[in-house]
């Protein structure tokens, strides 16, 4: 590794948004893996003053939606300017609206989420499914379209304005967004191997 | 379309990597974490780690192993054993399981799943079932304990009515371990799992009998599940996992590259 990509790596404020929710260790070892320092945190002040941002979560919209409102993050995360990345249900909380409670979310992307389509497939979408990104976005750098991405979920995004990528499981959902600096997926990078581990180096490097 | 998932299962007993014959005579397999890294780079799609001491002995296990996992696997992987409470759960998945997968406590108590589903999401709650054909009723049941043979003991349940009341009680995932394959490598029984198929609207795992390739692709063509969990003959390097994977995809099998 040369000195600059040392330097970007340890200038580089990465911060994992603390939501309360008990997944937060996969998200920070799997950047850890990358060479980057996290700081997990809630503080205003260390949120407002990272160069990057991961949103995580699992669990329910509604509960992950009241722990940003006790932890008063909810309008501290929309006034973010930085890159902010949304994995699993943290990409669902960027949408309007979600069906899992029927709770208002961050509107910070267009569209709500609402129960996949149950007909002819199982429930949750589990497991390894392919991708298809839009063609020369940066957060798709050097992966290919049809790579495996690896999913849990059964609520999803239609395919919408902000959909940058694809996946289809009985019908088509958005597997990616990304409207200004907010950008979610569906999947789960910090497990989907090496494309995932691409997937946030891309992020990182943005 | 979703891909079949190839599952080594590393069973775990006093933080060392075992594995028995018909769940007893347990031998010394090596280390968790180099383990895990080499079935994760051979191209495992998830791993599960069965602490099989934990349920029959009734005691408090130490878990730091499963994040010394998470700090080197970048696949999913599932933790078993000694889960009994919700905070059990809650400081597996803190430690950075994606998923933990209940047995005998769900036995004991059903409403575990219940709540279970209700703090954590479906998403991550797995239920093991341990079923026993019995040839002489031609019955297959729910079996308890399985980790201590001196305690495994039948339960009132039927297989597949136990199959029926995890899922609604919210059950993600099944995990269905037939007793009399296990560690016989005699193949899958797949006349049990397409039956479990039938009744099964979650992803359904087959666990019990692999011994070669053959039996992967039979599995997932005859019984249609979402995954083969197997232990012996990948501990054992009988299969390697990259070589699995690629002839089941000239089997038309879709198969993660």
């Amino acid at each position: 590794m040369d000195q600059a990509s040392c330097d970007d790596k340890i200038n580089t404020k990465v911060v994992i948004i603390d939501t309360g929710c008990a997944n937060l260790s996969s998200v920070r070892f799997a950047i850890e893996r990358l060479g980057y320092t996290v700081t997990v945190s809630r503080e205003p002040a260390v949120l407002r003053n990272a160069s990057k941002l991961f949103l995580p979560g699992v669990g329910t919209a509604q509960e992950a939606m009241k722990n940003l409102a006790d932890r008063e993050l909810i309008e501290l995360v929309k006034s973010l300017t930085q890159p902010v990345l949304g994995i699993c249900l943290g990409m669902q909380l960027l949408a309007e609206f979600s069906a899992e409670g029927n709770v208002s979310t961050l509107g910070l992307i267009s569209g709500s989420i609402e129960p996949m389509p149950s007909e002819g497939v199982r429930l949750p979408h589990m497991g390894w499914n392919r991708i298809k990104p839009q063609q020369e976005h940066p957060l798709f750098k050097d992966i290919p379209s049809g790579s495996y991405f690896y999913f849990v979920h059964s609520y999803a995004l239609a395919v919408g304005a902000d959909t940058i990528a694809t996946c289809t499981h009985g019908a088509p959902f958005t597997a990616a967004v990304n409207r200004g600096n907010f950008y979610g997926v569906q999947f789960h990078p910090e497990r989907s191997s090496k494309a995932g581990a691409q997937l946030i180096k891309n992020f990182l490097e943005m | 379309m979703l891909a079949k998932r190839i599952i080594p299962c590393l069973d775990v007993k006093d933080g060392k990597v075992v594995k028995g014959v018909k769940f007893r005579n347990h031998e010394l397999i090596g280390d968790i974490v180099p383990l895990a890294k080499r079935y994760a780079e051979e191209g495992a799609d998830e791993l599960v780690f069965y602490d099989i001491t934990a349920s029959a002995d009734d005691r408090v296990v130490d878990k730091s192993w499963v994040s010394s996992v998470a700090e080197v696997i970048d696949i999913p992987f599932c933790v078993a054993g000694g889960i009994k409470t919700e905070e059990d759960a809650a400081r597996i998945l803190e430690f950075g399981a994606d998923k933990v997968s209940i047995n005998s406590p769900a036995l004991a108590d059903p409403s575990l799943i219940n709540r279970l589903a209700a703090k954590f999401g479906v998403q991550c709650i797995v239920i093991g079932i341990d079923s026993y054909f019995d040839e002489d009723t031609q019955e297959y049941k729910v079996y308890q304990f399985t980790g201590d043979e001196t305690r495994t003991q039948v339960t009132k349940w039927t297989t597949f009515e136990w199959i029926k009341e995890v899922q609604k009680r919210g059950a993600g995932e099944i995990v269905l371990n037939v007793m009399n394959q296990d560690g016989v490598r005699g193949g899958y029984d797949t006349v049990q799992l397409s039956k479990a198929r039938k009744i099964c609207k979650v992803p359904l795992i087959a666990s019990g009998g692999a011994g070669e390739m053959s039996h992967f692709n039979s599995v997932f063509t005859v019984a249609d599940v979402d995954g083969a969990l197997a232990a012996s003959v990948f501990h054992k390097q009988v299969i390697n996992i990259g070589e699995l994977k690629e002839y089941l995809r000239d089997q038309d099998v879709e198969i993660r590259q």
